[in-house]
């Protein structure tokens, strides 16, 4: 039995509506970040962050009460993924030499009876949160810059832009879905970014070489043909792809605990944001850059197949 | 068509073999174990049997020994007992053998290849410190140094000066005329190559600073003085596997694994306590008269004392102090089996200590416990200044019994103080103030909890993921999926040969590289459907799947890659990790879905004729 399936969608024949997605989707994280603003994890805000564990689920107002009476009346108390998990946040003090600061913390937890255990204590200086974004934005950069070339090299001018500009819409989107649902944005959700950076390149780069093998198989055809031809090709492979890793992001979302939540979130909306964009803004805008065969036959001289030559 | 030859079946089974092997270990995991060896020369099975009896003798269950590379290894079956038997034999031996707790392997003997991956702290628990080196403090330290060595090179070469004065980075020096002048220029460019000398317009005077060549140095070697101060102090904490390193030009990065008293971490990596000895001045009821009337007379000081909480006055002139302290262990003084420090003198402090208790038998003598802190206040317009601030205790007033020398006894402290005490002597100060900007610490309960959540997530990934393949391509799919396996392991070889740290967001790679890892052979098997639709004869068409789609695979996971490299250079810990995991799934994924599974379909359908495959 085979279950082969080959598709023939009219692909771009959206290109343009496509692109006009994009453009709002884009126009919109970018709103939403404005207004909403990122929900900046401790990472990047610094700060402590004091998580402890109870047996019993505690009554977090008691908590508050034992954090003030112990001189701690700016924390801010929640639970952490469930009820018997307690997290305390404090804003970076403003003179260092805090060395105390977390087991005084604790040891007003612990007046508010229910015995808690310690199981996670955080803190990052202020200089050192202003240095993690700053190398976080950097880190984002570079990776853009890095691909830039590498497709460049590898595949033609237009091709690097359309794929730079699929990944931009990626990380914005990204980015406009964490301050949408106030994910905590943290640095293994700029890690999760970076990712997704990755793994989206990793489809367009499968849609680019298709079209670049079959402009070289076939003398005829315009541009807008083969590039529909190489999609509905690779179409399969691309949903069997984001499908398996969106299994395994899946199983880490539920089961890889409340640490690798957001992380996980980031992918999960990072692998479809970058399915579509694969397809539309990264072909999407090469075609509408004016891409042509001879683009793409100019890069390998040394690979002349007979049947391409204009 | 589609055989391997031998050589390559052998050389793909050699390398799955290699990578089982070298993963085999992290089924064995690792067990707590203490380390002894003697001070001088290898460990005997004497020391060996000493040590286990030591063990035994502690009420410690359960424990096995042998020698190892020199050294008696005793292996204990959970951290507990690993800290019960550390704090036995450290008391036991003393100063003969040197006890270093530690993990060890609990793999088979012929199994020791590789050790098993190494646990971050967010696995295993333990305490992350980032710590900034104040070297502002270390530059001031420096020029008054420098201001320090200008009197004495003066008064040594008979230069008269009327003023040296220490200044914002500078020291001027007032001499009395032009010629004076000379001669001190002259001899200072000859002893202190790397200052720079500025002479001013008036004859008689000229400054000296430091070359920005010298602060360098100056700032380098203060780390350096730190970084080996912490990993002295953290030797003697008797922490098992510390990591202390160097990060940037003026940070110190401190991991200390198993460690969950943060406080007394931070006590001993960041202070700077030490002893002075002074004679008591008058009487208690002087004492009283300074503190209220606020005069204290002018050959002495006011200090408080500790278990009174009263005032009391002491000599100005010091015995001995801090500096003059050689080394210093803790214990019990068996008289009074009260704690004690039991103090080394160097050769000056032993002296003087011996001919001011000569001359004061009879008199009464204070031991001062100075503990030293910096404040680093940031002000509103963000400038950051420092400010010291001493703590000074008179822990001890003893009346002089017998003419001291160069070792003696101090007690008068708690049991824990008297520990930390000696431990910070013995370790060294720290040559500039360091400030902790970082923390993470991770409780053992959390670190289990993450270590179970990873592996679920690990499992479920893969089983859906394996389900899925299976459905979908059949007899391939399981090829996609024992090659996914092999993957795997493969990832945990690389880990465990490069022995690089596996975190909670390494673990996260993993499970990423899951889910990619089949990406390239659902490549080649889409491709291998699609000749078969075209009409493609069977053989061919496994041929040309590959073959077509390995360029693309390349292309696909190299530029993963890059966002990978990147995550790792610009990336802090745990991240590095993922990146780290990650980047090794991808390579290795490369060998078990292209060549793995070409090997297997060859073995299955290579060389025949065939109708129909199981795609």
């Amino acid at each position: 039995m085979k279950r082969s399936f080959t598709f023939e969608f009219d692909f771009l024949r959206w290109t343009r509506q496509a692109a006009m997605l994009s453009v709002a989707l884009i126009v919109l994280s970018i709103a939403l970040v404005a207004t909403r603003g990122l929900n900046f994890g401790l990472d990047f805000t610094g700060g402590f962050l004091i998580e402890v564990g109870y047996e019993q689920p505690v009554d977090l107002d008691n908590l508050r009460d034992a954090l003030a009476s112990g001189g701690f009346e700016e924390a801010q108390v929640q639970n952490f993924g469930s009820a018997t998990e307690v997290l305390v946040r404090l804003a970076p003090p403003e003179e260092e030499g805090t060395a105390d600061i977390s087991s005084n913390v604790l040891d007003a937890l612990a007046t508010a009876g229910g015995d808690p255990e310690m199981k996670r204590v955080e803190f990052v200086g202020p200089q050192i949160g202003d240095e993690l974004r700053d190398q976080g934005g950097l880190a984002v950069i570079y990776a853009l810059a890095g691909i830039l070339v590498y497709v460049w090299l590898r595949f033609e001018w237009k091709f690097a832009a359309g794929s730079i500009f699929a990944l931009a819409h990626d990380v914005c989107l990204v980015i406009g879905a964490c301050a949408l649902f106030q994910v905590d944005f943290d640095l293994s959700v700029l890690a999760a970014v970076l990712a997704v950076i990755g793994y989206s390149l990793n489809d367009t780069i499968v849609v680019f070489d298709r079209i670049r093998e079959n402009f070289r198989k076939r003398g005829t055809g315009d541009t807008k043909e083969v590039m529909n031809l190489s999609i509905n090709q690779t179409l399969t492979r691309t949903l069997i792809t984001s499908g398996t890793t969106l299994l395994a992001l899946f199983a880490l979302f539920f089961f890889g605990g409340e640490v690798l939540r957001a992380f996980s979130f980031a992918l999960i909306i990072g692998v479809f944001v970058g399915t579509y964009s694969s397809i539309y803004v990264a072909s999407g805008s090469a075609l509408l850059m004016g891409l042509k065969r001879e683009d793409l036959l100019q890069v390998e001289k040394e690979g002349v197949n007979p049947d391409a030559t204009p | 068509m589609n055989r391997y030859p031998l050589w390559k079946n052998l050389l793909t089974l050699g390398v799955v073999l290699a990578a089982i092997v070298l993963a085999l270990p992290n089924i064995f995991g690792n067990v707590p174990a203490v380390m002894v060896s003697p001070r001088a020369g290898d460990a005997t099975t004497l020391l060996l049997d000493q040590s286990l009896d030591v063990v035994r003798a502690a009420g410690i269950d359960g424990v096995e020994g042998k020698l190892v590379a020199g050294r008696a290894q005793l292996r204990f079956s959970d951290l507990d007992t690993q800290t019960l038997a550390r704090d036995a034999l450290s008391e036991a031996f003393g100063n003969r053998a040197v006890i270093a707790p530690t993990l060890v392997s609990s793999s088979p003997d012929w199994l020791t290849l590789t050790d098993p991956m190494y646990l971050g702290l967010d696995l295993r628990g333990g305490v992350h410190f980032l710590m900034q080196v104040d070297m502002d403090a270390a530059i001031d330290k420096a020029y008054a140094t420098l201001e320090q060595d200008l009197r004495v090179l003066l008064r040594d070469e008979r230069i008269r000066f009327r003023s040296i004065s220490l200044d914002q980075g500078e020291v001027t020096v007032v001499l009395r005329d032009a010629a004076e002048r000379d001669s001190a220029v002259a001899e200072i460019r000859r002893q202190h190559p790397l200052t720079e000398l500025s002479l001013s317009d008036s004859a008689d005077t000229f400054s000296l600073g430091y070359s920005e060549f010298a602060l360098e140095e100056e700032r380098t070697l203060a780390l350096e003085k730190n970084i080996s101060t912490l990993r002295n102090r953290v030797n003697q904490l008797g922490v098992a596997e510390p990591v202390i390193q160097r990060q940037g030009a003026d940070r110190i990065v401190v991991q200390l694994p198993g460690v969950q008293d943060t406080t007394q971490a931070k006590v001993v990596l960041g202070a700077t306590a030490t002893l002075e000895y002074r004679l008591v001045y008058g009487d208690a009821a002087d004492w009283l008269a300074a503190e209220e009337s606020g005069r204290v007379p002018a050959s002495s000081r006011l200090y408080t004392q500790r278990d009174t909480g009263g005032p009391i006055l002491l000599n100005r002139r010091v015995i001995v102090s801090g500096d003059e302290i050689k080394s210093a262990s803790s214990g019990i003084d068996s008289h009074s089996g009260s704690p004690a420090v039991f103090v080394n003198l160097d050769g000056t402090g032993a002296n003087r200590m011996q001919r001011v208790t000569a001359e004061n038998i009879g008199e009464p003598m204070a031991v001062v416990y100075k503990e030293s802190n910096y404040d680093r206040i940031v002000a509103e317009d963000g400038t950051v200044s420092h400010e010291a601030r001493v703590e000074e205790e008179v822990i001890n007033v003893a009346t002089i019994q017998d003419v001291l020398s160069h070792r003696f006894q101090t007690t008068g402290l708690a049991s824990d103080e008297a520990r930390h005490l000696s431990l910070l002597i013995s370790a060294g100060s720290l040559s500039a103030p360091v400030y902790i900007i970082e923390e993470r610490t991770v409780g053992p309960s959390l670190g289990k909890e993450n270590i179970a959540r990873g592996f679920t997530a690990c499992v479920v990934g893969l089983l859906l993921v394996m389900g899925f393949m299976l459905w979908y391509y059949r007899f391939f799919g399981l090829l996609a999926n024992l090659a996914l396996m092999v993957n795997i392991v493969m990832v945990v070889a690389v880990l465990s040969l490069i022995q690089a740290t596996l975190t909670l967001p390494g673990i996260a790679g993993v499970v990423l590289t899951v889910g990619m890892a089949v990406d390239a052979n659902v490549l080649i098997f889409e491709r291998i459907r699609e000749e078969l639709n075209r009409g493609t004869a069977v053989q061919q068409a496994i041929h040309a799947g590959y073959d077509r789609a390995v360029g693309t695979i390349a292309d696909a996971n190299i530029t993963t890659l890059i966002a990978a490299l990147v995550l790792f250079a610009f990336g802090t810990g745990a991240i590095q990790g993922f990146a780290v995991t990650l980047s090794i799934g991808i390579a290795t994924s490369m060998f078990t879905a292209i060549i793995g599974t070409r090997a297997l379909v060859n073995l299955r359908y290579g060389g025949r004729r065939l109708k129909t495959i199981s795609i």
